[in-house]
This record gives C-alpha cells, sequence and structure tokens, in this order.
C-alpha cells in the first residue's frame, strides 16, 4: 500500500514540476495559426462553403481571448480546428508544439496535443457521457490512464475548482443546465488540460446558468493560470477576457484588447454584432453632443463618466 | 414525465446487500436462479422462501416496494397455475366434471410453480437491481466477462454502449415529452381513435426523435475523441472494484443453500414438484 502512495507522490510530483515549467515558460504560445483555410465541400454538391479565409494569429499561455462574431463568420470552424477535430486545408496551424498540418504528423501526436487542448462544447447534454457526475469527470483521466488514486483526488479537485462538489454522487441527468456545463468543465480540468476552447458553451443556458459558467471560467483562467479561448456572441462576455478577436465573413476582422474594440461601435454593428449596452448609450450621447469617453465600461463607470460630462457642460 | 426511469428499479440505501461488490451480487444470483430450479420438494421451497425474506429483510427495502414490483407477473402466475391445476394428473381426485379432473397434486404443483415465479422474482430483484446501481452493474459485468475479451470478444465496448445508453434514457425520455407537447400545440391527438389511427400519430414523434439522436450521437463521439477516448486500450478506472470477505461469504452462503436444496430433495419425504 505504501508502494503505491510513494508511487502515486512521485507523478503528481512530476506533474507539478509539468506545470510550474511550463508556467516559467509563460508568453509562449500555445497556438499558432499561420495563413490557415478550411472549405466545406458541401456534402457532395457542387456548392462549396469557405468557412475560413488565410487567419493568422497565436494565442500566448495562460491569456484569456474571446473570439466574437455572427453566425456564419467561421468562428465555431475554428474553435473545430483548434481542438484538432478538423483539419484545416492550407497554412500551418501549431497546437502545444505538435504542427497540425504537416504530413509527418502521426495520430499519435494529435493524441499527445489533444492531452493538453481540449473543448467544452456548447450542448451540455451531448458531452456528457456516464450517468454519476463524477464517474463523467472522470472519464478524461480514465482515458488518459492514470491510476486510480491520482484520479480520484483530481477529480475531487476539478469538482472544487467550479463548486460542484456536492453534486458529486448525482445523477447528471437531475442538474441545471449550468450545473451540467461546469460538470463538464470539471471534465476537462481534471485532465490536467492548460489550454481549453469553449465554443458558445454558454449558449444554451439561461442567465442564472450563464453566470455560474462565466465565474468558472474566468477563475480558470485568473487562479489556474489555464489558457482560455471564448467562443461567444455576448459581448458582456467577450468584456471579461483580455484580448477580442472579431471574424466576420471567415477573416479576422479586428483584434485587441477589449477597450480596444467596442469603443469602434460602427465597425462592431457592420459585423452584425451589438456592443456593451453602456458603450452604446455612450455612443448616443456622444452622437447627441455630449462629450463622453467611449471607453468607460461597467454600469458604475459608465454612470460616472455620465455624470462628470454632464456637470461639464452644466458648467459652460 | 418520471426521470426515474434512468436508474431502473434501484432503491436507494446502504444494507449489506447495497455494499456487496456487484460482482458478488451478479454470481449470487446467478447461483440462485440455479437453486430455485433444482429445487424439488415442497421443503426446499419452504427453506428458499425463507432464506428470500430474510434477504429481502437484509436489504432494507419496503414490502410495498417489493411487492410492487411483483405485480406485472400476476397474469403469468394466474396463467401458468390454472393450466397446471387442470393438465397435473396425481391420486386424489377433487373435481370431475365432463372433462375438467382437478386432482389436490395438481392445486398444490400450481401453488408451487407460482411460487417459483415469485421466488425468481423477488430473489433477483433484491439481490440486484434493487440494491444495484445500473452503472455498478455494467462495472460488474464489464469486469465479470473480460476474460472474453481474449477472444475478441468486444467487453469494453458493450458496457460503455450500456453506460451511454443508460445516460441517455432521461435525456431522450425528456426530448419525446417536448416532441409531444410541441405537436400537441399544433393539434395533434395521441389519446383517441383506432388503434391505426393512434399508431400513426406517433410517426411525427418518432421522426424528429430520430433525427435528433442521430445529431447527439454525432456531437458525443466528437466531445469523446476531444477527452482523448480511444477505446478500452490503456484505459484506467476510478473506481476499482476491490471484492472483499464479505462478498466471498455472500456467494458462499448461496453455493451452500444450494447444497442444501439438492440434500433436501433426495432425503425429505412429502410432495415433490412435477415440473
Amino acid at each position: 500500500m505504501s508502494n503505491t502512495n510513494k508511487a502515486n507522490e512521485a507523478y503528481e510530483k512530476n506533474e507539478k514540476n509539468e506545470i510550474t515549467e511550463s508556467k516559467k515558460a509563460g508568453g509562449a504560445d500555445i497556438i499558432k495559426a499561420e495563413n490557415i483555410s478550411f472549405t466545406y465541400d458541401g456534402g457532395g454538391s457542387e456548392e462549396k462553403v469557405e468557412a475560413l479565409k488565410n487567419i493568422s494569429f497565436s494565442v500566448k499561455e495562460g491569456s484569456f481571448t474571446a473570439i466574437l462574431g455572427r453566425n456564419g463568420s467561421g468562428k465555431s470552424t475554428l474553435a473545430k480546428l483548434l481542438c484538432m477535430v478538423l483539419t484545416p486545408d492550407g497554412g500551418r496551424l501549431t497546437v502545444d508544439g505538435v504542427d497540425v498540418t504537416s504530413d509527418e504528423t502521426t495520430e499519435e501526436d494529435i493524441y499527445e496535443a489533444r492531452k493538453n487542448v481540449g473543448m467544452v462544447f456548447q450542448n451540455p447534454d451531448n458531452q456528457i457521457v456516464a450517468t454519476i457526475v463524477e464517474e463523467d469527470v472522470a472519464f478524461g483521466p480514465e482515458n488518459l490512464g492514470i491510476e486510480p488514486a491520482v484520479i480520484r483526488r483530481r477529480v475531487d479537485e476539478a469538482l472544487d475548482i467550479v463548486g460542484m462538489r456536492k453534486y458529486a454522487r448525482h445523477s447528471a441527468s437531475r442538474l441545471s443546465g449550468g450545473q451540467k456545463q461546469r460538470v463538464a468543465i470539471a471534465g476537462t480540468i481534471a485532465m490536467r488540460r492548460r489550454c481549453i476552447i469553449f465554443d458558445e458553451s454558454t449558449a444554451m443556458l439561461d442567465p442564472i446558468g450563464r453566470r455560474e459558467v462565466m465565474d468558472s471560467i474566468v477563475r480558470l483562467n485568473r487562479d489556474e493560470g489555464i489558457t482560455v479561448i471564448m467562443i461567444t456572441h455576448y459581448m458582456d462576455e467577450a468584456s471579461l477576457a483580455d484580448r477580442v478577436i472579431v471574424m466576420d465573413g471567415g477573416e479576422i476582422v479586428m483584434d485587441g484588447a477589449p477597450s480596444e474594440i467596442f469603443v469602434r461601435a460602427e465597425e462592431l454593428w457592420q459585423c452584425g454584432l451589438d456592443v456593451p449596452q453602456t458603450t452604446e448609450l455612450l455612443w448616443r450621447m456622444r452622437k447627441a453632443g455630449l462629450d463622453v469617453p467611449l471607453d468607460a465600461f461597467g454600469e458604475r463607470e459608465c454612470a460616472e463618466a455620465i455624470e462628470k460630462a454632464l456637470e461639464k457642460a452644466a458648467k459652460i | 414525465m418520471n426521470f426515474d426511469i434512468a436508474f431502473g428499479q434501484y432503491c436507494e440505501g446502504n444494507s449489506i446487500l447495497h455494499r456487496l461488490d456487484p460482482r458478488a451480487k451478479i454470481i449470487s444470483a446467478l447461483i440462485f436462479i440455479v437453486d430455485i430450479f433444482i429445487a424439488k420438494s415442497v421443503w426446499a421451497f419452504l427453506l428458499l422462501t425463507v432464506f428470500s425474506l430474510m434477504t429481502a429483510a437484509a436489504s432494507r427495502i419496503k414490502a410495498r416496494v417489493i411487492l410492487k414490483g411483483l405485480r406485472p407477473i400476476i397474469f403469468i402466475m394466474v396463467f401458468t397455475g390454472i393450466v397446471n391445476i387442470f393438465w397435473f394428473k396425481g391420486e386424489r381426485l377433487l373435481v370431475d366434471f365432463w372433462f375438467i379432473h382437478i386432482y389436490l397434486e395438481g392445486i398444490i404443483n400450481a401453488l408451487l410453480i407460482m411460487l417459483r415465479v415469485i421466488l425468481l422474482l423477488m430473489g433477483t430483484s433484491v439481490i440486484l437491481t434493487y440494491t444495484t446501481t445500473p452503472l455498478s452493474l455494467t462495472d460488474g459485468l464489464e469486469q465479470l466477462l473480460s476474460p472474453l475479451s481474449k477472444i475478441k470478444v468486444p467487453v469494453h465496448e458493450f458496457s460503455l454502449m450500456m453506460t451511454i445508453a443508460l445516460r441517455f434514457i432521461p435525456t431522450l425520455v425528456e426530448e419525446t415529452t417536448k416532441i409531444m407537447n410541441a405537436q400537441k400545440a399544433r393539434g395533434a391527438d395521441f389519446s383517441e381513435g383506432s388503434l391505426v389511427k393512434r399508431a400513426k400519430a406517433l410517426v411525427p414523434i418518432l421522426v424528429p426523435l430520430f433525427a435528433s439522436a442521430i445529431r447527439r450521437a454525432d456531437e458525443l463521439a466528437v466531445a469523446m475523441e476531444c477527452r482523448c477516448y480511444r477505446g478500452g486500450v490503456g484505459k484506467t478506472k476510478m473506481n476499482v472494484l476491490k471484492a472483499s470477505l464479505s462478498d466471498a461469504a455472500c456467494v458462499l452462503v448461496f453455493i451452500l443453500l444450494g447444497v442444501a436444496v439438492v440434500l433436501i430433495n433426495k432425503f425429505a419425504s412429502g410432495f415433490r414438484i412435477g415440473i
């Protein structure tokens, strides 16, 4: 018994070393895309859909990136490429040091990259495999062939992080949408992944569920140092990221910090997107002739900015 | 709709029977079925009945639940009982009317056969389905059958199929309710008309249900691949089944029960069952 314990400890130690090493290397690119493109061949018909056109960008380890875009902008296709469900038709895509597009890359290499880069999908019901919550969280680590005692510990930790520990023995089908989605997140955390891609993971949830899931996502990035790529069309969610990429028609049209992006209200509207309500209010006031800044986010900041501007206007 | 379907007949609890290893319970249930079928003497049946009642008491499951579980087989029981009363030929004739001959032995035989059916259902459900979650049941089956994978029987795939099926029952039940409500809102009627008409009314439910099930299967496959699933090779388990002394004891008790039944059959006098 003590022998296996020792083995487990050594195992955990190795893991921690790996993590600290990767943190030290912080700032390295976990994902690097160079001119990647992808075309759906329309199920045998002549009609081909060019979903992505020459996209280039890279994602730094430990960052929090939001990808915005309307329906059909290619953002979900991009997510599928990043988690290696689809392979780009052209260009070069490197995920966790593995060149996915190279001919020399084997299934085994992609499997290795998948250990570190995972995805949480839109529909919580279609990604939960087991009936009981903790069994489902254990599914990933079990596939990796990790020892039972280590899996147990990781599952408990992962459920703690998303705040679902007390539901460990519950049936997954009786949970709410937000809770199911948190279980799905725990399932990828338990695999100790360094990068998690969220493909509109809040789209099917009610406002409470959305807030629960967003809280978990933010905590993952801030406290656990996990790289987050979040695909969404909710502006308020994107404003939590430290970088926003806006896509339209299969191309990247804007890329920058949220404060830089949201002030470009007219361009966002052209891409079929909304701006946060506060920004829209400030933009309209500005258009009406009031001198307010556009980059005041959050309700309180916005209200203060308006107050200041009104005082200034009253003085004159 | 009742979502408990997913859990079969499982009753929450923490009795000795609940805590036993599922493998021990599967083996015990199989031995118990054999015990019931080799029982011939009335006294053997008495022993088995007492034993079943004792296990039922040990499982701490309410008698009401167990009796309710017997309800679906009432028809079969009555039917086999009646058939046996009329067909059995004994010595003490009770009724002799035209072509109906009823013997005392026929009645006893019929009662014993009914008792056998009751014991079969009660025994297996108390030992297995009431006290074991479907999940640990599949787990136990997978482990018991795992030697078969050496002769290329896809044991792991089979157990994964079971797990996923159990997992998706409540989801699909929910979906069916949704589709039915949607059709009702458009004026569909599922409860009236002839049998053919009602069967036809089910088509607009089944088609969308199948379509969505296929879509779900597709998405689930992608999600599983993203979670590094690649078959049973190299896969570990979080909860490893550990057989303890009490599991061995449980199996042993059922074997001894069988031995007792054989001995009673051989040496005890009294009525013997015909079939």
